[in-house]
């Protein structure tokens, strides 16, 4: 399987950080920073895996893995949540809406790549 | 059963409850008793004429017997069983249970209502992140650069050979990051504890209280000058049926006590003289109490009332009131004085020293830590807020009138430096200080 990834982020240096560790790691990284028109830009990029940040400009990411459930081409296609919030009910939120993996911030280089490694195995 | 065919019971309750004869009733309306019995058992209809003649027999409106319980009433015991799940009322009689017991399913279904608003207030209260927009997204903000600094450091101290164009470009990453981290850090303890108006439509009734009182900008024309002063009751009921702030029963208790003050002190001393007053003369309680022949708390109200345009050279005065356990009752707040949000205030307040010398008004000039470092006259006073009894000690209660230090000798004297509250305050040395800082002491 490809190691395409989509960030969803709108704070540019955690953009940057995650871009350098996953390119390191052999990944190809696009990134976006506004949900807007997210759930478009993942349409058009066709990632192996999106990363998702629940708050983001213009729309919550919650929404835009709802949308992205709704969708047959992303119904199943992984996704990370990164979220402020670590209670049980956000958990429970993302898991509800169909998000693959759920971590909150901060979070270290290691954790994301476990996640990533894990969710597209290769 | 319908409503309307428990009409008999309730014109039985009410002649039990009113220690009415069957017999007599029947004759006063001039039916026999066996035609009333019937219609007490709900085997008979009545309406009409006889159901207006048993009513005012009775003492009762013919719709409380014919009707029954306000519908209102109804959908609250509705609600409350259903709150329920294991219980083993009947939901058919509910009717029934309020038409034959009316004060009691009154009380049940307050009590419901009740839980109802706790609930509310409490999920409110511990959640706040969900109801203060605000606060979620300056959180977020912070715990997002957080993680870029956590992210370009681990980058940093991990990643053998890396480049020195990306070594450079990650220092000055986490240098900017680090920089609007402290700002953002900030604006959220500013945002928490400062002054300012509040937003959130989390409501503890004292901040319902706040939020009215800084819609009105602390002063309420309409209550100037009234003549008769009965009038004032009628106008303070209409500004608490269009208050949007209010919305408990309590933060509606806390408004009215305070507007009823209000009116009271605006007869004593209106503001229109207080404003004619501090045009000429400095903006002193005590000088203005003694000249108007008012006690110095309602000098100070009335001084804190005055909206900018009319307060004159100092302009605006802030005002802050405690009890005598220190929990701050009253706030308006100043620029250039922060009033904490929550928890306790800086205990060097002249707020809090009047608390120790009651009826001793004292007037220092003040400064608060860390902030514009602009100077301030305060004024303090503990009074009796109870009337006073013999063997009794009155209760007190403390007011401290704020006003801008305006010429350029006072604002260059020495001034006493005090913080807003402990948890905040980056004092570094104070024999008062009450917890540590999260800005002096890194906690």
């Amino acid at each position: 399987m490809g190691k395409r990834v989509l960030v969803i982020e709108d704070e540019p240096n955690i953009i940057e950080a995650i871009n350098f560790i996953l390119s390191r790691d052999g990944w190809s990284v696009d990134t976006h920073s506004n949900g807007h028109d997210a759930v478009d830009v993942v349409l058009a990029k066709a990632p192996n895996l999106v990363i998702l940040d629940v708050m983001l400009p213009g729309r919550s990411g919650y929404d835009i893995l709802k949308d992205l459930r709704a969708h047959p081409q992303t119904a199943q296609l992984p996704v990370l949540m990164l979220t402020a919030r670590g209670q049980n009910k956000d958990r429970d939120m993302a898991q509800r809406l169909g998000a693959s993996r759920f971590m909150t911030k901060p979070f270290s280089n290691a954790e994301v790549l476990e996640a990533l490694r894990s969710l597209v195995p290769q | 059963m319908p409503q309307g065919q428990l009409t008999g019971t309730r014109i039985r309750e009410k002649r039990i409850a009113k220690r009415v004869r069957q017999a007599d009733l029947a004759l006063r309306v001039g039916i026999s008793a066996s035609y009333l019995n019937l219609i007490e058992h709900n085997k008979r209809r009545i309406g009409g004429k006889l159901l207006v003649a048993i009513a005012a027999e009775l003492g009762a409106e013919p719709a409380a017997l014919s009707e029954g319980a306000e519908a209102a009433l109804i959908s609250s015991l509705r609600a409350a069983r259903v709150a329920f799940k294991g219980s083993s009322a009947d939901l058919e009689r509910t009717e029934e249970f309020a038409g034959r017991f009316p004060g009691w399913a009154d009380v049940l279904a307050r009590a419901h209502d009740r839980v109802g608003q706790l609930e509310h207030t409490v999920e409110t209260l511990t959640d706040r992140l969900t109801h203060d927009p605000h606060l979620a997204a300056t959180l977020h903000d912070v715990i997002s650069m957080v993680t870029a600094i956590r992210s370009t450091a681990g980058i940093l101290a991990e990643t053998r050979g890396l480049e020195p164009e990306w070594r450079d470009r990650f220092h000055r990453n986490i240098n900017e990051d680090a920089e609007r981290l402290a700002q953002r850090s900030q604006a959220l303890v500013a945002y928490l504890d400062g002054a300012g108006e509040s937003t959130a439509d989390v409501a503890a009734p004292q901040d319902e209280l706040d939020s009215f009182l800084a819609a009105l900008d602390w002063h309420v024309p309409a209550l100037e000058g009234l003549k008769p002063k009965d009038v004032a009751q009628d106008i303070i009921a209409q500004i608490l049926a269009q208050a949007q702030p209010l919305q408990s029963e309590a933060g509606r208790f806390l408004a009215r006590e305070w507007l009823q003050s209000y009116a009271l002190e605006a007869a004593e001393l209106p503001l229109q003289q207080v404003q004619d007053w501090v045009q000429d003369n400095a903006p002193d309680p005590v000088q203005l109490a003694a000249h108007f022949g008012v006690s110095v708390p309602v000098a100070m109200r009335r001084l804190a009332a005055l909206p900018e345009a009319q307060a004159g050279p100092h302009g605006a005065m802030g005002m802050v009131s405690c009890d005598a356990s220190g929990t701050l009752v009253f706030r308006k707040p100043l620029e250039g004085f922060a009033l904490p949000r929550f928890g306790a205030a800086c205990p060097l307040w002249p707020l809090f020293a009047a608390l120790s010398q009651p009826h001793v008004p004292l007037r220092r000039l003040v400064r608060q830590v860390g902030r514009d470092a602009q100077q301030f006259w305060a004024f303090a006073l503990a009074a009796p807020a109870t009337s006073v009894g013999y063997n009794t000690p009155p209760i007190f209660q403390a007011h401290m009138l704020l006003v801008p230090a305006l010429s350029q000798a006072e604002q260059n004297a020495k001034a006493q430096d005090m913080g807003v509250s402990c948890r905040i305050c980056p004092a570094s040395r104070c024999a008062v200080r009450r917890e540590p800082s999260i800005l002096a002491d890194g906690f």
